[in-house]
């Protein structure tokens, strides 16, 4: 340690105000030598291995109580579903190893354009939301009506339903017959679901940049830094930070909300499914579909828990 | 502008006249009158509430004072034309939760406002701001994030941060009261090494200890109003009215643990 000790210094000898200097140096001085205790003689006492050993049976138990458990629930399930009178049709229109072998690869590649919708939406709901986010921030009155403009936007957006938003620019958009426009069903299903999710992600940033405490701007303004300057160096980076894990869940809802897109006709992984479904009137195609959806949000829900779970971690430390 | 920066050849940086402020109808500062001459060290004291922190924030522009005038070196800074950013540029200021951004080690706190408030390159601020942290004994936290660090040694982080841009005044409120008696210490350090280099400061302080030890001068808030100033010597030991004694009775009474 190199700090100088003691904050005694500061009073006058006899003054009452000397009493809590003295107490300072005292505190001062254990801090400056902490006790020299070396590990090297320390041997695990009986108790503590017998503490060692309780905890581990403990945690033996509990695990084999876990995997019983699982295994009796699973075995339950099944068989009360197999029993089901109806299961035979059910097995046979829903999982024919035919029909999902036949069906796959068209779903696959239908799915494929899913994830393309989904990576280019991504970034452009992003920065859609961001720059909305902001906009709401700025308190100059020339800015008014662009603030008036992202108010009601996020109030707009936020309260149609997706699906609608969806055929209303698939089918509104193009009909207007303006030069420019993409007729591109996939285009036009992007711009839809920017449209839909960037309300939702302005008002994820926005209680994000709130919830940075107003002391953090005070330092930053009383540093000399602008108002602007304050937000892009000190407040976004804290209120990015923190809104990452609610993010991530708009964006496990984003991958499977591609799928709404078929209604206005892209041939996407919902699409496929159908198509394939009405020639043969089998149903396994859409467990395709399902499972190829759950196989992309698990590991992106997987790490949204481990995000949170590290947030905790930090925030308890 | 007016407000004349040379009075009776002393050279004045702060002069604070008959400054008001309320929130919400309720009076926090009274017709404030003070005044910092250049190297002169000024200590606030009051009870809780008194409108320590609200006269510092005042004199930083962080608040606006509804009456009054406030000179900084001569410039009226309450004139509303003033750019508030190029005012506080002058002006430092240290709070007691120390403030220091998170998402920043040690010397990106500091080298933020020399960076991107005063253009010095980003060698040439982390070079100061080396050296600043060598003088006050945390050359090796250089690195480090803020919640790193104990309470003592970001209190001395904000401090340094606020010196690194070579402010003409330096406010700084209640800089000790979230500190372990044991870390008091440390920071009063840099604040005596600070006067001995000639800073202009204004402190908010219940650390009857410090401002009888650094205070030019004394300066007793009561319910907003500057009650009495004057030399340290004469505050503590001959108060003249009845309230600054009543006051620091209770305070020394309650420090005598
Ligand atoms: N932003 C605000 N809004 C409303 N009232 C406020 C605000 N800031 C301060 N006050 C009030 O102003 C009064 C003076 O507060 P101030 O923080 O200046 O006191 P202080 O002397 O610094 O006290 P302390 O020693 O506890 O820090 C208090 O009554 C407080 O409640
Ligand atoms: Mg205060």
């Amino acid at each position: 340690m190199t700090h100088p000790s003691g904050g005694g210094t500061a009073d006058a000898p006899g003054s009452p105000a000397d009493a809590y200097g003295a107490l300072a140096d005292a505190y001062g001085a254990l801090a400056d030598a902490p006790g020299d205790y070396s590990e090297g003689g320390w041997v695990k006492s009986d108790r503590q291995r017998e503490r060692e050993r309780l905890r581990r049976r403990r945690d033996l138990r509990s695990s084999s109580v876990a995997t019983v458990s699982t295994v009796v629930f699973v075995v339950l399930v099944v068989s009360v579903v197999t029993a089901s009178p109806g299961w035979p049709r059910v097995k046979e229109t829903f999982f024919d190893l035919g029909q999902f072998t036949g069906a796959f690869p068209d779903v696959l590649a239908g799915f494929l354009l899913n994830i393309k919708i989904f990576l280019i939406a991504e970034p452009l709901i992003l920065v859609v939301g961001l720059l909305v986010a902001l906009v709401r921030t700025l308190h100059a009155p020339v800015f008014f009506p662009l603030r008036a403009l992202a108010v009601l936007y996020t109030d707009v957006f936020r309260g149609v339903p997706t699906i609608l938003v969806i055929y209303l620019v698939g089918f509104g958009l193009p009909a207007l017959e303006i030069q420019g426009v993409p007729s591109d069903l996939a285009t036009l299903g992007v711009i839809a679901l920017t449209l839909s999710y960037g309300a939702y992600v302005a008002e994820v940033f926005r209680a994000g940049i709130d919830s940075v405490h107003p002391s953090q701007r005070a330092a930053a303004r009383s540093l000399g830094l602008t108002q602007g300057q304050a937000m892009r160096f000190v407040v976004l980076p804290q209120a990015v930070r923190r809104v990452v894990p609610p993010l991530l869940n708009d964006f496990v809802s984003l991958q499977k909300d591609t799928a709404l897109v078929a209604t206005i006709g892209p041939l996407e992984a919902l699409r496929q499914a159908q198509i394939h479904a009405a020639d043969t009137f089998n149903y396994t195609p859409y467990l395709v579909a399902a499972l190829l959806f759950i196989a992309l949000t698990i590991p992106m829900a997987r790490f949204t828990d481990y995000l949170a779970a590290r947030s905790q971690r930090r925030r308890g430390a | 502008m007016s407000g004349p920066r040379e009075t009776e050849g002393r050279d004045v940086v702060l002069r604070v006249e008959n400054v008001w402020k309320n929130y919400h109808g309720h009076h926090v500062l009274r017709g404030i009158d003070l005044s910092v001459d250049s190297h002169e060290v000024v200590c606030l004291i009051g009870a809780s509430g008194s409108g320590k922190s609200t006269l510092l924030r005042c004199v930083n522009l962080l608040e606006f004072v509804d009456d009054g005038v406030i000179h900084l070196d001569g410039e009226e800074i309450t004139d509303v034309r003033a750019d508030p950013d190029d005012v506080r540029k002058r002006i430092g200021m240290v709070f007691q939760s120390y403030n220091l951004f998170p998402s920043m080690t040690v010397l990106g706190n500091i080298t933020l406002a020399p960076r991107k408030v005063h253009g010095v390159g980003r060698a040439r601020a982390e070079e100061e701001a080396r050296e600043l942290l060598e003088r006050f004994g945390l050359a090796d936290k250089a690195g480090a994030y803020p919640d790193r660090l104990s309470g003592g040694q970001q209190q001395r982080v904000a401090i340094i941060r606020a010196l690194a841009t070579r402010p003409r005044l330096l406010l700084l409120d209640e800089v000790t009261s979230a500190l372990d008696p044991a870390l008091v210490g440390e920071v009063l350090e840099i604040i005596r090494e600070l006067k001995a280099t000639g800073m202009t400061m204004v402190l908010a302080t219940h650390e009857m200890g410090l401002a009888r030890d650094i205070a030019d001068k004394v300066c007793f808030l009561d319910g907003g109003v500057l009650l009495e100033q004057g030399p340290p010597e004469q505050i503590f030991t001959e108060p003249r009215l009845p309230r600054t004694r009543e006051f620091l009775r209770r305070v020394l009474e309650a420090r005598r643990v």
